[in-house]
């Protein structure tokens, strides 16, 4: 029983200092510092405590009326500290918007999911020729079924990996690994996809390139994004050239495309989740407006940075790089 | 060798019949359990070859349903293929570490696809 009674003490102990370790506190609701309700709290709090000793030592030396100037102290102590409470209130308020934000997104496409994978199921099963010969005028039908549902998966997979970038409990597997391999593999996958649309893909890699340490799986994500974008926006054929160099402690990786390109206006928001752009809707209605944003998201947690340059009618270059080394 | 038996524990009624129906077809006997607890009580009853296991199930979950079996010698040498779509890392390296056979998130394949690993399984 005493053990137990000493572990308890123990844990009040822990929770009591982990409530005091603020940083902690601030990476789990997913903040910085200077955006954390707790930090700026503490913050306000020495402010408070250092406009009050200073305004009692000018006081003390240049007022004649001590007493007077202790009230006026207090008043200015006070006023502060009720705009630091303000001020955090709201802040708090809007973190837990945010989370119940990312939460919302998280629980909705775990929900969809499932009745997706029923539907998709059923008419992989209906198709599966189990009840006799599909006509051709319902195998059409089909056909636009199962690619509405793969539509719809896609789009959940990127909501459900959106909100764990912002609640950052998406991990990171970083190792080294060299890159060609998974770009070869990545336009071996887009094949089919760009033959149909007319589109070649070239990959052009210097020699004897280093490894890169970041996370493999999520480098296939960004490249095949990168492909999957300039094949779509390629309008009806054309070129997309993939090219990867070493640039000092970097990779350095770059994917042109002769395509319908990025307006000036959009430019500054083509990283913004949600964002698409009005040219892009007039060629090409799918899409759900994440795949740059995630991309954008998995480089520059690995370290890297990314951006674009791009003409209108005339082609989109979006490069990013990677860490060669740990 | 006869028909295999597959134990298909899963929530859903109309995965139930899709994919229950469709294991059927290629010739493997399906017994259905919609509930944690009814899963437990089948695989000892039944003795299946091999369990199809969802994880977010009622009564029961699926990762209790698995530390159950794999504790309990009547049960723990049949493999188990976790069909789900949690895809959170975590929950997969608590399946695979409690003693799940493969991992498979629905959303990701097909039935054929599913097909393919059942068989695989089924063969080891």
């Amino acid at each position: 029983m005493e053990q137990t009674e000493q572990e308890k003490q123990k844990n009040v102990f822990k929770s009591i200092l982990e409530q005091l370790n603020i940083p902690k506190q601030c990476r789990r609701n997913g903040l910085s510092l200077w955006q954390c309700p707790q930090f700026l709290f503490v913050l306000m709090g020495f402010i408070i405590c250092a406009t009050a000793l200073g305004s009692y030592f000018i006081g003390t030396r240049y007022v004649a009326d001590p007493p007077l100037m202790a009230v006026i102290v207090l008043f200015i102590t006070g006023f502060l500290f009720v705009i630091a409470v303000l001020i955090i209130r709201s802040f708090e308020r809007l973190a837990e918007a945010n989370r119940m934000k990312s939460e919302f997104v998280s629980v909705v496409s775990h929900q969809l999911r499932s009745p997706l994978s029923n539907l998709s199921w059923s008419v992989d099963f209906l198709v599966s020729n189990n009840f006799g010969k599909i006509l051709e005028e319902q195998k059409e039908y089909f056909n636009i079924l199962e690619e509405n549902i793969k539509r719809m998966n896609e789009l959940v997979s990127d909501l459900l990996i959106v909100s764990r970038i912002q609640s950052t409990d998406l991990p990171l597997n970083r190792e080294e690994f060299a890159p060609e391999q998974n770009i070869h593999r990545a336009i071996s996958e887009f094949k089919s996809f760009a033959e149909a649309s007319n589109v070649k893909i070239k990959l052009e890699a210097e020699e004897n390139l280093p490894k890169i340490f970041a996370d493999s799986r999520q480098f296939d994500q960004i490249i095949k994004n990168f492909i999957d974008n300039g094949i779509k926006y390629s309008k009806g054929g054309g070129e997309i050239k993939i090219s990867v160099k070493k640039q000092g402690k970097n990779l350095y990786f770059e994917i042109k495309d002769n395509g319908i390109g990025i307006p000036e206006e959009d430019q500054k928001y083509i990283f913004q989740k949600f964002f698409r752009s009005k040219n892009v809707l007039t060629h090409e209605t799918q899409g759900s407006g994440l795949g740059l944003f995630i991309a954008k998201s998995a480089i520059e947690r690995s370290g890297g940075k990314v951006g674009f340059k791009s003409q209108l009618n005339k082609g989109t270059v979006f490069w990013f790089t990677l860490p060669i080394k740990k | 060798m006869g028909e295999k038996k597959i134990l298909f524990v899963e929530d859903e009624s109309a995965l139930q019949k899709a994919f229950g129906d469709f294991l059927r077809q290629r010739g493997y006997k399906v017994i259905s359990a919609v509930d944690g607890e009814q899963a437990v009580r089948l695989a000892k009853t039944e003795q299946p070859d091999l369990i199809l296991l969802d994880l977010i199930l009622p009564r029961k979950n699926g990762f209790e349903v698995l530390e159950i079996l794999k504790q309990d010698s009547l049960t723990q040498e049949i493999p188990v293929i976790v069909l789900t779509n949690l895809e959170e890392m975590e929950n997969i390296e608590k399946a695979l570490n409690l003693g799940a056979t493969t991992y498979l998130i629905k959303a990701n394949y097909s039935l054929e696809e599913v097909l393919a690993k059942v068989e695989k399984a089924l063969e080891a």
